[in-house]
């Protein structure tokens, strides 16, 4: 086994300068794109390891959403909740579906720099990838909790609408919320450890005034407030699109996605300015 | 004249004091905050170190350069600050062509995924692309000699096993730059053999390599050049077998000459060492003697108390600690004679072409026979360097790869040739050893 000579330089190799951090920011998206392929290496780890160490892995991505909405639809039923008119299991499993993807995405780029700390201080790479990859690799539980749903909109004789051609958008607003909030989180815990113990208890309190209480039942003196919740407009984003529940929550949307923006800027940038110490204080 | 591939223009690493520490704790930060929420605490002067300052070097497209220097000597800063894992304080550093680091072997790896899924994931994290893995998975699996298991979860793997699957990714990198650190410090000796062998081929590729270690041997042997940082600046910088006597003589290891005061000397009431030292042939102290050169180590003792029968006595080592041999003093002269005190210099001749290239480190003691006892002992008294200028007139013949073995003798080597040799005629006659191995 021989090592291939290595190529000539030329003149036009790139040259690459390692200097101090700037005090400006710029997303680093040209480096974030050419290391794709390691985004896509991690996203298949989390994956795989997900369903290799559990008993009936890809069953749990099913089971988790399922036995929440039968949680709900119990509780809905007896306590007469709002549903918009919708069936309870329908009503709760729609909200549920971009809730289960959100709390865990939140959770899993939260620790991801933590749990990928060996490798951090050990090699280079954009460590965008690492939030990034935990908010993609729960893309995969979601679909099959959305196949889920699916038969059950089978069973209960819901005919699919054009309103579904949004679902997408409202995916992608959920991702977005995810991964803003993830690589706020996932910053903070990379130099705060104890972050990690404060987010279950912030997932928690999140999913009492998103999933439970439909939009429309908010008084209106507290709208304003439930509008300020990004989450909420993408599960009622979720439940319109999916069910034709209510009307396109239009306001609440466009607040949804102005802050989230916000959100992802700046804690991209927050992100990238922790980036530059975290192999320091690893 | 080749292009500079790396350089280094005073480039700095400050670390505060503390910040290596673990973590915070967010809980600390808030309660510091309310306990005194309106008066700002005062704040301590916040203390800096620099690990590294003031760096600069260039290094040449194919040079390879071994980084040495004491722990905290900022060796792993400087290698962290190149693989870009750390980002500096001040200056810069410029890098042309594909870097590769290791920093570890076996990073990324998964107890729980396949060795397949393994080679690949460890494969993306070091930098290599999907369709380059691909391509060179079949070798990295042989080279890692694990077929039967590749599709085996890794933790049912032995340590020996990762550790080889580990190597053989990391021995398939092929970046224009390659930055190791330390890499050899784990696995056996096995290992880190292969380790050199590989690296031997790499840099005879005509890569660059920025190679940090404690292995003096290997730094003399693969590089070229050598860097010696010292207190986080380059203290010395210029050819490797200059540098590395420098390091070895800077007192972290031994010197190849070491002189006690009496009141201090090892030994007791009856002998005291004196001083132990290396020299060539012709009497000149030095560090660094070429394998092919005669050499003589002095021991100095002091006797105290006549009438005693000792027996001086040295002990060769190398830089793995393996004991090469021990010699005693056969000197007839004073062999079973009991000795008036005094002055004694007893020395012994080590042939040219007899030890193996590298660090070697010698003990001495002084031994009485009868009682058995041994008077006094001290080991790893000096230490000194063995190399070979591959001219190829030494053991080496023209083999200019790793060559194992304790020790390197130059031995003699006959052929005889006979074209029409019958069949089955195993030795061709007439030799003696058609009679030992002869039907």
């Amino acid at each position: 086994m021989t090592a291939a000579p290595a190529a000539p330089l030329s003149s036009e190799q790139p040259i690459l300068r390692i200097e101090p951090p700037n005090r400006w920011w710029a997303p680093a998206l040209d480096e974030l794109w050419t290391h794709r392929e390691l985004a896509y290496f991690f996203v298949w780890r989390d994956v795989k390891i997900r369903y290799k160490q559990t008993l009936i892995g890809a069953g749990w991505a099913v089971l988790q959403p399922f036995l929440a909405m039968l949680v709900f639809t119990l509780l809905g039923r007896s306590a007469g909740l709002p549903s918009d008119s919708s069936p309870y299991p329908l009503f709760y499993y729609s909200a549920l579906l971009p809730w289960m993807y959100f709390a865990t995405s939140l959770q899993n780029a939260t620790n991801t720099m933590v749990e990928n700390q060996r490798v951090i201080t050990k090699v280079y790479f954009p460590r965008l990838v690492l939030p990034l990859s935990a908010v993609l690799s729960g893309l995969v539980d979601f679909s099959i909790s959305l196949l889920m749903f699916v038969a059950m909109m089978v069973y209960y004789r819901v005919p699919p609408s054009p309103a579904l051609l949004w679902l997408p958008f409202f995916l992608l607003l959920a991702v977005c919320t995810a991964l803003g909030f993830g690589l706020w989180l996932g910053a903070l815990n990379a130099i705060y450890r104890d972050v990690r113990y404060v987010v279950p208890f912030l997932i928690e309190f999140w999913m009492l005034v998103s999933v439970v209480i439909p939009g429309s039942h908010v008084p209106a003196k507290w709208r304003w407030a439930y509008e300020l919740n990004p989450m909420a407009g993408v599960i009622e984003g979720f439940r319109w699109s999916l069910m034709r529940n209510g009307s396109l929550p239009g306001r609440s949307i466009l607040v949804s996605t102005v802050l989230v923006l916000i959100v992802l800027v700046t804690g991209w940038a927050y992100f990238q300015k922790m980036e530059t110490t975290i192999a320091d204080v690893a | 004249m080749s292009q500079s591939v790396i350089e280094v223009r005073g480039i700095g690493k400050r670390y505060r004091i503390g910040e290596r520490e673990p973590y915070m704790a967010l809980r600390d930060v808030l309660a510091n905050a309310l306990r005194t929420p309106f008066r700002r605490r005062p704040r301590r002067p916040t203390e800096h170190v620099w690990a590294v300052r003031d760096v600069s070097f260039d290094v040449c497209q194919g040079e390879v350069v071994g980084l040495i220097g004491r722990n905290g000597a900022g060796k792993s800063t400087l290698l962290k600050l190149l693989s870009r894992i750390t980002r500096p304080t001040e200056g810069y550093a410029e890098v042309r062509g594909r870097v590769g680091s290791l920093l570890e072997v076996g990073t990324g790896f998964h107890p729980e995924l396949t060795g397949r899924e393994n080679v690949y994931l460890s494969g993306a994290i070091l930098g290599m692309k999907r369709l380059e893995i691909a391509r060179k998975f079949d070798e990295i699996v042989a080279f890692a000699g694990v077929e039967r298991f590749i599709d085996t979860a890794l933790k049912h793997y032995s340590s020996g096993m990762q550790m080889r699957l580990a190597f053989a990714v990391a021995a398939h990198l092929e970046p224009e730059i390659l930055l190791i650190d330390e890499v050899l410090a784990v696995g056996d000796l096995e290992f880190q053999k292969k380790c050199l062998g590989k690296m031997e081929e790499v840099s005879h590729a005509g890569r660059t390599i920025i190679f940090v270690s404690h292995n003096a041997t290997a730094v003399t042997r693969l590089c070229g050049r050598c860097i010696l940082l010292r207190s986080g600046i380059v203290d010395r910088d210029g050819p490797a077998n200059e540098i590395i006597g420098a390091y070895i003589r800077s007192g972290l290891h031994t010197s190849a000459c070491r002189e006690w005061d009496l009141k201090d000397a090892p030994g007791d009431d009856i002998v005291r060492l004196r001083c132990v030292r290396v020299r060539s042939a012709e009497g000149n102290i030095a560090e660094a003697f070429d394998i092919r050169n005669p050499i003589a180590v002095d021991v100095a003792f002091e006797v105290l108390e006549g009438g005693q029968m000792l027996v001086p006595n040295l002990h060769f080592f190398n830089d793995e600690g393996t004991n090469l041999f021990i010699s005693i003093d056969t000197d007839p002269i004073w062999r079973r004679r009991e000795r008036p005190s005094g002055r004694y210099v007893s020395t012994v001749f080590i042939p040219g072409n007899f030890l193996a290239e590298g660090t070697i480190v010698v003990g001495a003691a002084i031994t009485t026979l009868a009682p058995m006892s041994v008077r006094l002992e001290e080991r790893d008294a000096i230490a000194f360097q063995v190399v070979d200028s591959m001219d190829g007139d030494s053991a080496r013949g023209d083999y200019a790869g790793l060559l194992p073995g304790a020790v390197r003798p130059l031995l003699r080597w006959e052929t005889s040739y006979e074209p029409d040799c019958p069949a089955d005629n195993v030795f061709v006659e007439p030799r003696p050893q058609k009679e030992l191995h002869g039907p």
